[in-house]
């Protein structure tokens, strides 16, 4: 009772003139930021973060956390419209997204993945009300052999649920993982894998390098061959009619995928240095993994675009609970958060909700109001999102390569690495047309700078010792779902050569 | 395609092998009291990457995979085509980056692909070209303040022109 009562004080703080404004005002620049390939809701905060010493600390974070909002809901307009992943929790969103824009169909993607978002926001938002310092708890008994378990069971869903060619997938997982290995090794120092001797590769290769090179260029490379240049399936009609009926096929369809991703979402969101990149990823495999219709994945299915897109969402709110209760970031965007936080005078951590509690509440109230003013925002800019998709493709194409390099600056400052996103989009067109998928690479050089740090240190906690991965209450279950997923395919083409041998015996 | 798919393996498996042989520079061992060395994580994932790439081959030799049933070229005349006035498109594109700036590069590359590769009129091929740089200067600049390249000397007089209108 005591929290509601908090909550309701919470949101009719939010609801003052100063604080709505904030709110509005940020979401809707979130929403373009997250829109713009290149730039995610760590440069929206990052650059406005000197706009909020403008204003009292409870009015500044609460603009912070509606820009991040907003970015996480614009992050699948330029999956959906674009085909290209504007951050790397968007990336599972073009696995069905794309394909449902490719068919006409950009609208219901676009209600889907707002709805979606909405849900899991909200489902995030009343989970983080009554369980934050349980769930923070739970979060901090993840140590280093849980989190590399995490890890692999989020590369696992690729490898056990695909239906593709699984060496190509392994080979474009690990090529992700040793590219997010180059640079310098995080334990040592040591400079590593400089390739050719560049040292344009000692800051390493940054996941928009290659997600940008994938599908901006490459992507893009492939449609223009494959179309022979001519696309006019894309011409998506935008009504009120229309648009009801949408929601009505989104709610429909793709609620099975909201609730999985709401859920899973928000609790790899609460894990330290997990976030949503791969809650999104896992949502995804287990949406596939439950669907009744499971080849429909991949092809446009709306519970595709549902469960990542809820998934996101949902870990953006999870991964504020170990930040305001423990004092670490669960994302990049929450660590520039924390900053302003401590620049402001305050201190997260377990005093937080006691010494601040007019903050937190009013934090947490903003949540709820951001999420209903980020659902509207969006579903009345959808419009204007789909009259881009009616431009003739002649002049799509240019503007999406221009946005792409001109994002891809943006993102990284340096020319080395635009010269390697046009390699990367080469490479990537002919990897493609040989059916080698690409997402693995995208998500894996993301994971891969999680996933090796907790190996070595799990392997150094047990003297070397692999057993640690599968003795820990933890632990060993995740792993051993991981492995299993990781081994059906070959298991099942196993039993298909044994089969096929039967008849012929 | 055939052909392609297995030299698109052999490639990869070159480049894989390129990156075991890399990854020695650090040890690939465990250490005593440091754990595994710094070059075993990509070497033993690179050592997984050319198992991939001989499963592959063996996919290709006994013919499961699409692409290694398919007897037609990998891009026919069209998409070589294609390709290089795309693609070269793109790279002289980002070369141009260092001489006339980004704007500058962006409005000729724009200009190319529409009028040139698009056929659209010229009107519209102008006004996309010049509008859109614009718009992003302000964009990048102003809203987002940051700085993309300037290219050589003899373009500041347009950018301090347009730096007076922010500033």
């Amino acid at each position: 009772m005591d929290v509601l009562l908090l909550l309701a004080d919470g949101m009719l703080l939010s609801l003052q003139p100063l604080n709505l404004v904030m709110i509005l005002l940020g979401v809707t620049l979130g929403l373009f930021i997250g829109a713009m390939p290149g730039l995610g809701s760590v440069n929206g905060v990052a650059i406005l973060l000197p706009v909020t010493f403008l204003v009292p600390p409870g009015s500044a974070i609460i603009f912070l956390a509606a820009i991040y909002y907003g970015a996480m809901y614009g992050g699948a307009v330029s999956s959906i419209t674009l085909g290209i992943p504007g951050a790397s929790t968007a990336v599972a969103t073009t696995f069905d997204g794309r394909p449902l824009a490719q068919q006409g169909r950009a609208s219901l993607a676009l209600v889907t993945a707002a709805l979606a978002s909405f849900i899991g926001g909200t489902v995030a938002n009343v989970l983080f009300t009554l369980f934050a310092p349980l769930l923070a708890s739970v979060a901090l008994s993840f140590g280093p052999p849980e989190v590399f378990a995490l890890m692999l069971l989020a590369f696992a869903t690729f490898v056990g649920l695909g239906g593709d060619d699984i060496p190509k997938t392994v080979f474009s997982i690990c090529f992700g993982l040793v590219l997010g290995a180059v640079g310098f090794d995080q334990i040592s120092g040591a400079p590593r894998l400089v390739l050719f001797d560049y040292n344009g590769f000692l800051q390493g290769i940054g996941f928009l390098v290659l997600a940008i090179g994938v599908y901006g260029i490459g992507e893009m490379l492939w449609t223009i061959d494959q179309t022979r240049g001519d696309v006019t399936a894309t011409t998506p009609k935008m009504t009120i009619k229309g648009m009801a009926s949408d929601t009505k096929e989104a709610a429909k369809r793709g609620w099975k995928g909201t609730m999985i991703g709401s859920f899973l979402g928000f609790f790899v969101g609460v894990l330290p240095a997990a976030g949503a990149t791969p809650g999104s990823l896992m949502s995804y495999g287990v949406a596939k993994m439950v669907s009744r219709k499971p080849e429909e994945f991949g092809k446009g299915s709306p519970d595709g675009v549902a469960a990542p897109e809820a998934a996101n969402n949902s870990a953006s709110t999870g991964s504020m609970l170990p930040m305001l209760t423990l004092g670490i970031p669960g994302s990049p965007t929450t660590a520039i958060l924390l900053g302003g936080m401590v620049i402001w005078g305050l201190v997260p951590g377990p005093r937080l909700f006691v010494d601040e509690q007019e903050f937190v509440w009013g934090l947490i109230g903003s949540f709820y109001i951001s999420n209903v003013a980020a659902l509207l925002i969006n579903l009345a800019f959808i419009p204007v999102f789909i009259w881009m998709l009616r431009m003739p493709f002649t002049i799509l194409a240019p503007m999406i390569f221009v946005l792409s390099i001109a994002g891809g600056y943006a993102a990284t400052r340096d020319m080395f690495d635009i010269w390697l996103i046009v390699l990367f989009g080469l490479g990537a067109f002919f990897m493609r047309k040989f059916d080698y998928p690409l997402a693995p690479a995208v998500l894996a050089i993301v994971l891969g700078p999680i996933a090796e740090p907790t190996l070595r240190q799990s392997l150094l906690l047990s003297s070397g010792d692999p057993s640690i991965f599968f003795t820990r209450p933890v632990a060993g279950p995740i792993t051993i779902i991981a492995l299993v997923l990781i081994f059906l395919p070959a298991i099942k083409v196993v039993r298909r050569m044994r089969d096929e041998r039967k008849p012929a015996s | 395609m055939r052909v392609g798919e297995l030299l698109t393996a052999g490639f990869l498996a070159l480049l894989s092998l390129y990156l075991m042989w890399k990854s020695t520079e650090l040890p690939i061992g465990y250490i005593a009291g440091t754990g595994p060395g710094g070059g075993a994580w990509p070497f033993w994932l690179s050592a997984i990457m050319l198992i991939s790439c001989i499963c592959i081959a063996i996919n290709w030799w006994r013919g499961t995979s699409p692409a290694s049933q398919s007897e037609d070229p990998v891009l026919d005349r069209h998409g070589w085509k294609s390709l290089i006035f795309v693609g070269g498109g793109i790279i002289v594109f980002v070369a141009l980056i260092s001489i006339i700036s980004m704007y500058g590069a962006i409005a000729v590359f724009l200009f190319y692909y529409i009028w040139f590769l698009g056929r659209h009129g010229l009107i519209l091929s102008l006004a996309i070209s010049l509008i859109t740089p614009v718009a992003l200067f302000f964009f990048f600049e102003g809203a987002m303040q940051i700085t993309m390249p300037s290219g050589l000397p003899f373009t500041d007089p347009v950018f301090n022109f347009l730096y007076e209108i922010i500033y």
